[in-house]
C-alpha cells in the first residue's frame, strides 16, 4: 500500500507561486475577482503563507507553500456531519462534492485553514471556459473544496498502469505543483518506501511537520531553511 | 354551573384572549407579517447567489446564524427545563406561569434548527443528514438531542393543554371541532386526572437531562474542535447556564408582554416576577463564575495562540462586543436584581431584556473570535454581517412573536385548570405536607 506525501524544501523554495498557479489551472479552481477577494473569499489549494517574525528593523519574512496535510488524523473528516469528506486507503483526504451540505464545519475544525468555500456559483471568464481540466469536477455554489493531491492524476496513472500490465510506480503520479515547481523544492512521493525520495528526506534533520503537536500527523513535510 | 356543566367563574378573563381579538392584534400581525416577507425575501435572494451575500469569508466561517442558532436554543431552555423544575419542586406558584414558559421551548426550536439550515450552503441537501449521518460528528448528536427535546418538550407543552382544550369544546366558541380533535375525550374524570397528573410528571423529569444535553451537545460543537479557546470542558456547563439564564430572561419578558396586552395583571403578580428574578439573579452570577474561570484560566496559561484571541476580545477589535456582553450580562441586570425594591415586574423587565442582549453577544463573542485568529497567518479580514444577515434575524424574531401571539389566541396561555386546582386543592396539601416538616404536629 502506498502512503502518498509532499517534502517541500524551503531553502531551495523561491516563493514564486508557480505552484498556485499550476494548482489553479490543473484543479479548475474558479477566478474570484478582486472585490471579493479583498473580502477574503479567494479559493487556492495552495497558497504561500507569510510568517513574519520579529519586528523592525529585525524583522525576518518568511513564505511557506502550504496545499492541504492530508493529516493521519484529520480533524476535518471527524466533524463532517454527512461524511462528505474521507481519507482513501492511501491516506488522501478527498470530498465528495455532491455530498457537501456546505455546513462549513470542516472549514473551521481544520488547524491549517486549508479549506475554501464556494461563497459563488464558480466563474472563469470566457475566454478560460475552453480550456478547463475535463478530469476534474467543477465545483458548485455552496460546497466545499481544497487540495486533493492531484487525486485525478493518481487514478490516470493507476489505469496507464494497468494498461500496460505492470505495478503503479511511485513516479507515475505526481501533482501539479511538484511538477511545475521551478526550484525543485518539492518532491511527492511515497512515504510508505523506505527507499523513496520523500520517505529519505522526511527522516532528515531538517524535516519538520506544521503544528506538529497538535497531533495531526500531516503528510506533507517541510525542510526548514537556513541549517 | 350553565347547562353545559360548565362554569369558569373568576377565570373568564383567561378565555378573553381567544373570544374576542381586538384591532392592536391586527395591526401587530400585518407588521410581523411585513417584516417575515422581508426576511424571506432576503433569504431567498441569499438562496439563490450563494452565502456570498453574508459577510462571511475565510477564516470567518460562521457568523451570525450560527450565533442565532446557539442563542435561539438557549432560549428554549425557558420552557420546559424551568416549568419542569418547578413542577418537580412543587412551587405552587409555578401554576400561572408554567404554560408560557413550555411555549417559548417548543416555538424557539425551530428557529435555532432553522438558522443552522439557513446557514448552510447547500440546504437543498440538507436531508443528506438523514441519508449519510456521520455520528462521529457534534453536529450529528446536535440533530439527534434536538429532535428528541422538540418531541418531548411537545408532548410536555400538550399534556397539561388537554383539560383547558376540553373547556375551550364545551364552552361553545369558535373552532369546536379543532378542540374536539384536541381534547381527546377528555371528561374531567378522577382516573383521567391520574394518568394525566403520572404523564406530566413523568415528563416533566424526562425532560430535564434532555434539556441539559442539548445544550451541552450544542457547545460540543465547538469544544470538541481543538480552535483556542473552543477547546475547553468548561463549555458544556457554560453553555447550558448562559442557556437557562437567556431563557429566564425571555420568559420574563414574554410575561410582561401577556401581563400588560390582556390584563392579567391577577394571575401574573409581582410575587411571580420576584422569584423569577431571583433565579435569574442566581443565574447572573453563575454566569459570571463561568466567564471568570474560562477567561482566568486562559489568561494565567498564557500560551500565545489563546492570548491572541483573548486581547482581542478584551482590548481588540472584538472589545466593543466582549465588554457589551459583560455590561449586558452582569453589570445591568446584578443592581436591579439585587434589591428587592427593583425587583418588581417593570425592573425585572428592564434586566430581562439586557440578558437577552448580552447572551446574544455572548454567542457571538465566543463562535466569531476564534475563527478571526486561525493556528496559520491568515489574511486579516473583518467580519461585518450584512444586511442579509440582520433581515433574517429580525424575521426570525418576528416569526417567533407571531407564532406565540398566535398561541394565545388559540390556547389559554395561563393554564386555567392548573390555576383552579390550586385554588381549590392546593391550600389544604400545602398545609399538610408543612405539617410534615414540623416536630411536634403528629400527622397519621
Amino acid at each position: 500500500m502506498h502512503k502518498w506525501g509532499m517534502v517541500i524544501d524551503l531553502d531551495r523554495c523561491s516563493g514564486c507561486q508557480t505552484c498556485m498557479a499550476a494548482c489553479h489551472a490543473e484543479n479548475n479552481i474558479a477566478i474570484i475577482g478582486p472585490e471579493e477577494s479583498a473580502m477574503g473569499r479567494t479559493i487556492h489549494w495552495i497558497e504561500l503563507l507569510p510568517f513574519i517574525e520579529g519586528e523592525y528593523p529585525h524583522i525576518k519574512a518568511r513564505l511557506l507553500p502550504r496545499p492541504c496535510m492530508h493529516c493521519e488524523h484529520p480533524a476535518c473528516i471527524k466533524v463532517c456531519p454527512v461524511g462528505a469528506t474521507y481519507a482513501n486507503e492511501e491516506g488522501i483526504v478527498g470530498i465528495v462534492y455532491s455530498r457537501c451540505i456546505g455546513c462549513r464545519y470542516c472549514t473551521t475544525a481544520c488547524p491549517y485553514t486549508v479549506r475554501s468555500f464556494n461563497w459563488y456559483k464558480p466563474q472563469w471568464p470566457k475566454e478560460m471556459q475552453g480550456s478547463l481540466n475535463r478530469d476534474v469536477s467543477i465545483r458548485g455554489k455552496g460546497v466545499v473544496e481544497k487540495c486533493s493531491f492531484c487525486h485525478h492524476r493518481l487514478l490516470k496513472a493507476r489505469e496507464k498502469a494497468k494498461v500496460e500490465k505492470r505495478e503503479l510506480l511511485s513516479e507515475d503520479y505526481i501533482p501539479a505543483c511538484v511538477q511545475a515547481c521551478p526550484s525543485n523544492a518539492m518532491y511527492f512521493g511515497d512515504l510508505n518506501d523506505p527507499f523513496s525520495t520523500v520517505s529519505i528526506l522526511s527522516r532528515e534533520r531538517r524535516a519538520f511537520k506544521l503544528l506538529e503537536d497538535l497531533g495531526t500527523e500531516p503528510k506533507v513535510i517541510y525542510l526548514s531553511e537556513g541549517m | 354551573m350553565d347547562e353545559k356543566g360548565f362554569n369558569l367563574g373568576d377565570d373568564a378573563i383567561l378565555l378573553q384572549p381567544i373570544q374576542r381579538t381586538g384591532k392592536t392584534f391586527y395591526l401587530t400581525l400585518f407588521s410581523l407579517i411585513a417584516v417575515i416577507l422581508w426576511a424571506a425575501g432576503a433569504y431567498i435572494y441569499q438562496y439563490r447567489d450563494g452565502l456570498g451575500v453574508t459577510g462571511l469569508s475565510r477564516p470567518i466561517y460562521w457568523g451570525v446564524y450560527i450565533t442565532n442558532f446557539v442563542f435561539f436554543i438557549g432560549i428554549s431552555h425557558a420552557g420546559t427545563l424551568i416549568s419542569a423544575i418547578l413542577r418537580l419542586a412543587k412551587a405552587e406558584w409555578r401554576r400561572s406561569i408554567t404554560r408560557s414558559a413550555e411555549v417559548i421551548t417548543v416555538l424557539v426550536l425551530f428557529f435555532g434548527v432553522g438558522n443552522i439550515l439557513m446557514d448552510l450552503g447547500r440546504p437543498d441537501r440538507m436531508l443528506n443528514i438523514l441519508q449519510y449521518p456521520h455520528f462521529q460528528s457534534p453536529l450529528l448528536w446536535d440533530v439527534l438531542s434536538i429532535s428528541v427535546y422538540l418531541t418531548a418538550s411537545s408532548v410536555y407543552l400538550y399534556l397539561p393543554l388537554i383539560p383547558d382544550i376540553a373547556i375551550l369544546r364545551d364552552h361553545g366558541g369558535r373552532y369546536q371541532w379543532f378542540y374536539r380533535i384536541f381534547a381527546l375525550g377528555w371528561s374531567g374524570t378522577e382516573r383521567q386526572h391520574h394518568l394525566l397528573e403520572k404523564g406530566i410528571s413523568f415528563m416533566a423529569i424526562l425532560v430535564i437531562p434532555v434539556a441539559v444535553s442539548v445544550h451541552t451537545v450544542v457547545s460540543f460543537v465547538f469544544a470538541m474542535t481543538i480552535q483556542p479557546m473552543w477547546h475547553s470542558a468548561i463549555f458544556g456547563p457554560y453553555f447550558v447556564t448562559g442557556a437557562i439564564f437567556s431563557g429566564i430572561a425571555a420568559l420574563i419578558v414574554a410575561m410582561n408582554l401577556i401581563r400588560k396586552v390582556y390584563h392579567l395583571e391577577d394571575y401574573l403578580r409581582p410575587v411571580h416576577f420576584n422569584n423569577l428574578g431571583i433565579l435569574l439573579l442566581v443565574m447572573t452570577l453563575l454566569w459570571f463564575y463561568f466567564t471568570f474561570t474560562e477567561y482566568l484560566t486562559t489568561f494565567y496559561g498564557g500560551e500565545p495562540i489563546h492570548m491572541t484571541i483573548f486581547w482581542m476580545k478584551f482590548t481588540g477589535k472584538f472589545a466593543p462586543f466582549f465588554w457589551g456582553m459583560f455590561l449586558f450580562c452582569f453589570i445591568i441586570p446584578l443592581p436591579i436584581l439585587s434589591f428587592n425594591k427593583t425587583r418588581t415586574p417593570y425592573g425585572t423587565l428592564i434586566a430581562s431584556i439586557s440578558v437577552i442582549i448580552g447572551m446574544w453577544l455572548e454567542r457571538f463573542v465566543i463562535v466569531v473570535p476564534t475563527l478571526a485568529n486561525p493556528r496559520l497567518p491568515n489574511e486579516a479580514v473583518l467580519y461585518f454581517p450584512t444586511w442579509v444577515e440582520w433581515s433574517v434575524f429580525a424575521g426570525c424574531v418576528a416569526f417567533f412573536i407571531l407564532l406565540y401571539m398566535i398561541f394565545t389566541k388559540l390556547f389559554p396561555i395561563v393554564s386555567i385548570w392548573e390555576v383552579r386546582e390550586g385554588r381549590e386543592k392546593s391550600m389544604a396539601e400545602v398545609q399538610e405536607r408543612i405539617k410534615t416538616y414540623l416536630p411536634g404536629i403528629g400527622v397519621e
